[in-house]
């Protein structure tokens, strides 16, 4: 048996952004993934938005941690060497009702402390997105953009080098209370520790409920994502949203910019009973183009190529008017769970600032001292693509390897793809790789490297072709040799 | 970082390139030619199947070994360097090739370019399957990389969407390595391979090809498990009532091929809509003097033999073009009855022209006809003519078109 001072349950951005708090204080943490990587689940299917905060409602926590997390995340992506970009947000209107909801987000965002809010004409929307259909918007301007893959992997390695243990395909299937703490018990292994953190997203109702707080349910509701060409953000350089209407569920469809340049359109609001339903729906996947047509009119069907689902997990049914805001807090009937349930949007946004609330929670019952170990930054693998002509150039001179594109349309290297399968966490699955990397991405899907990424897989980490996972471990992608 | 000059930089070592590189060659140029993998042949080097060369050489040749004919020329030829092992990543409208090597970066100053660079595959994302996103749902091209160059098995019980080639010649393939192909199926209303591979590859395997229908979901949480499929009307509309799932670990996707553009963007050159690719001369110019396109690169042929004559015709004028020789203004071609596209795009005044064009609908009994003022400049009869099959013609040198356009019929 494995004793720690603290298990956090589950490696998305919350748990990874507890896991690297955590890791500045002497404690012996781990962190528990059901997954074979983090950002598997609703960290990685998302709009990839660092959120300005107007859209919460005043005096919850979900705005204040918003709030408090929008105006620092530039910071720590520039620690961690997480892509980010401050390009602003548009949510645009197309009538007087509109304008007048948009009235409305910016005196929310007035109250919770939004800075850079304000309202725009058409003539002014036209000048920062041309093309734009739409009568007047509001501009954000600390709306962000980020790679919320790397923001996850990037926290769980820096936690990692710090001292945090991270434990892979480790689903929790129960939880015994022991004097003074806890037995949590997966498929394989029992780890026992005195303070339970509940970062388990999704599943966050099950795991308070094994360990005996019983009080929640959460109701996974599914967002379906299409994925347009880099081709497409000519078109459009920040987020367009529609001005949200109430009871839809979510924000309303949108359009995305991401930072490789491709055009996310999603998501949906759809209430579902399984929470491990990803697929789309051919119906869901029509609508979503027709609404992004309605707000930018140029886009051609051409330009798709690819689609996701994200589920959000949700703290009021279907239909409930109430507001489910974040719990954080350590559970009244079981002393020394942490339970961190029903963070959805904002939660990205939000992951440091209620990362910093668990260790307070800790912080006044015992005493936290610094770990020495401490990695307050972080650097991956250098993106190649993203380096001046002179830097590949000197790159290649360090490491041929460099010299050799792996995947042709997002210009990752065989030297990148060899540092992501050794890296601290390590890359088991092809789809570990593209999301530390983004190789498969882009417009041909993985057409030209997928064959090479399961060489390199198989020359790496020394194994046959069943033994490569594609997203899940034992998924096998290939029963084995042809002959 | 280092520098290089030559006359002609020929980018992509598949089919087209090689033939571009060898006429550029056979017109005195200094020639380099760019190919990103280790060896020339590009995609030829996993087609193992027979069936190339037939009008070239009047004989059967696996995908290798049409490409190794071309290869042995080029190793032979004087005036070639071959750059193996180097992506092109940008071309400038100047002529400069910047590309990326395990040697470091290299920029090439070139008078002429000659982009060869094939094309990608569509796929599911593309064509908007729904349903859950799976192992075992490959393109027809990747499952082939796989199967035939790294000797990794895909899967036990296949279905191919898509009648094209590739997908009639994998459904053959996997049959041959012990995959059960269950069926293949084609959205349109008419196969989109050629009618040999049809005989060849499925009705001599008892496989079925089932017309107007479609996969609409995908089904599996972490394997394919099953795909739904449904019949389409003749609008493509989904028939809900005919919906019924097929087992299977694998979906083979066979559904389009999409010229390659980065390399045309990067040059500021236009793409478009019916090609998927840039407007060329009967030189096989583009827009920008001095950068020519040919093979799949430029528009998606279906026998090789046509990319290899592709490939001649632009090494020979880009050859021309580094000697000094400039093309004049051009006649644009207009696409007039069951014409989808004209490749070129524009006829240079007096010189004859390989035309190449696709229909949009089949038809029996059909005349082409080219006309410039009202008159008939050219005409030739067609027994069948598909959306499948392209149509190539040699066109006289056409002067004195008041109208300055021609139209190309079908009729």
């Amino acid at each position: 048996m494995q004793n720690y001072d603290v298990i956090i349950v589950g490696g998305g951005a919350v748990g990874c952004a507890v896991a690297y708090t955590l890791s500045q204080y002497d404690l012996k943490v781990a962190l528990l993934e059901r997954n074979g990587d983090v950002a598997m689940g609703t960290s990685g299917k998302n709009s990839a938005v660092v959120h300005a905060g107007f859209n919460n409602r005043p005096g919850s926590l979900m705005a204040h941690l918003c709030v408090d997390g929008n105006q620092h995340f530039a910071e720590i992506c520039h620690r961690l060497d997480v892509p980010y970009r401050a390009c602003g947000k548009l949510v645009v209107g197309f009538d007087d009702q509109d304008m007048e909801i948009l009235r409305g987000l910016v005196e929310t965002g007035r109250q919770n402390g939004c800075r850079g809010l304000e309202l725009i004409d058409q003539a002014e929307m036209q000048r920062l997105e041309p093309g734009m259909g739409g009568v007047g918007a509001m501009f954000s301007k600390s709306t962000a953009i980020t790679n919320p893959f790397l923001y996850t992997i990037h926290l769980c390695e820096a936690a990692m080098l710090g001292g945090v243990e991270c434990f892979m395909n480790q689903e929790v299937c129960k939880i015994e209370p022991q004097p003074n703490g806890f037995a949590v018990l997966t498929q394989t292994e029992t780890y026992r520790c005195k303070t339970l953190i509940n970062a388990a997203g999704l599943y966050s109702d099950k795991v308070a409920a094994m360990a005996g707080d019983d009080r929640f349910c959460i109701y996974p509701c599914r967002g379906e994502y299409l994925i347009l060409d880099q081709h497409a953000s000519t078109m459009i350089s920040r987020p367009i949203y529609p001005a949200p209407h109430k009871g839809v569920g979510g924000l309303g469809v949108h359009l995305t910019t991401t930072m490789s340049g491709n055009v996310l359109i999603g998501p949906n609001a759809e209430y579902i009973d399984d929470k491990n339903d990803y697929a789309t729906k051919p119906a869901v996947l029509e609508q979503l183009f027709a609404e992004a047509q309605q707000l930018c009119p140029q886009l051609t069907r051409n330009l798709i190529i690819g689609q996701y689902t994200g589920i959000r997990s949700k703290l009021v049914a279907k239909g409930e008017k109430n507001f489910g805001d974040f719990i954080i807090e350590e559970s009244d009937r079981v002393p020394g769970l942490i339970n961190l349930i029903g963070i959805e949007s904002p939660g990205l946004t939000a992951s440091l600032p209620i990362a910093r609330m668990v260790a307070d929670i800790i912080g006044r019952k015992q005493e936290l001292r610094p770990n020495g170990q401490f990695q307050a930054e972080y650097r991956g693998p250098v993106r190649f693509r993203e380096q001046s002509r002179e830097a590949q150039d000197a790159l290649i001179a360090q490491n041929p390897d460099y010299g050799e594109i792996v995947c042709r349309c997002e210009s990752v290297t065989k030297a990148e793809i060899v540092q992501a399968l050794h890296n601290p966490l390590g890359a088991h699955s092809i789809v570990s790789i593209k999301n530390r990397l983004r190789a498969t991405m882009g417009r041909c899907q993985g057409g030209y490297c997928t064959p090479k990424i399961v060489n390199l897989m198989m020359e790496e980490l020394g194994v046959a072709p069943q033994e490569i996972d594609f997203r899940h471990s034992g998924d096998m992608p290939f029963p084995g040799r042809v002959k | 970082m280092k520098e290089i000059v030559c006359d002609v930089a020929v980018i992509g070592g598949g089919p087209a390139g090689m033939a571009a590189a060898l006429s550029a060659a056979a017109e005195g140029a200094q020639v380099l030619l760019i190919e990103r993998n280790e060896g020339l042949g590009g995609i030829l080097n996993q087609c193992i199947h027979d069936g190339f060369g037939i009008h070239r050489f009047g004989e059967l040749l696996t995908g290798p070994e049409y490409a190794g004919r071309f290869a042995q020329q080029v190793a032979a030829a004087e005036g070639i360097q071959v750059l193996s092992h180097a992506l092109v990543t940008e071309v400038g409208a100047d002529h400069t090739v910047f590309c990326t090597t395990p040697k470091g970066m290299l920029t090439c100053h070139a008078k002429a370019i000659v982009l060869a660079v094939g094309c990608y595959e569509r796929t599911r994302g593309a064509i908007t399957i729904a349903g859950t996103r799976p192992a075992g749902v490959y393109t027809a091209g990747t499952a082939q990389h796989l199967i035939n160059l790294d000797n990794v098995a895909i899967g036990k019980r296949a279905v191919i969407l898509g009648s094209g080639d590739i997908g009639l010649i994998m459904a053959r393939r996997l049959t041959l390595e012990g995959v059960e192909v269950v069926c293949v199926l084609e959205k349109m209303p008419i196969c989109n391979g050629l009618p040999r591979n049809v005989q060849q590859c499925l009705k001599d395997f008892g496989i079925p090809l089932y017309l107007n229908r479609t996969v609409t979901e995908l089904r599996g949480r972490n394997h394919l498990e099953q795909v739904v499929v449904c019949d389409v009307d003749d609008r493509g509309a989904t028939i809900p009532e005919t919906t019924e799932t097929i087992d299977c670990d694998t979906l083979i996707l066979s559904v389009g091929l999409i010229p390659e553009t980065e390399l045309l963007r990067s040059a500021g050159l236009p793409v478009a809509r019916m090609t998927n690719s840039t407007p060329v001369n009967s030189h096989l110019e583009t827009e920008v003097a001095g950068i020519f396109a040919c093979g799949n690169g430029l528009h998606v042929n279906d026998l090789v033999d046509n990319v290899s004559a592709e490939g001649e015709c632009a090494g020979k004028w880009a050859a021309r073009y580094a000697a000094g020789e400039r093309a004049g203004s051009a006649i644009p071609v207009e696409c007039g009855t069951n014409v989808r596209y004209t490749m070129p795009q524009t006829l240079l005044p007096g010189e004859t022209a390989r035309l190449s064009l696709r229909v949009l609908r089949e038809a029996r009994e059909q005349t082409l006809v080219v006309r410039g003022d009202g008159d008939i400049l050219f005409s030739r009869k067609l027994s069948h003519v598909t959306p499948a099959q392209m149509v190539c013609v040699e066109l006289p040198g056409i002067v004195g078109i008041n109208s300055g356009k021609v139209e190309v019929s079908v009729e």
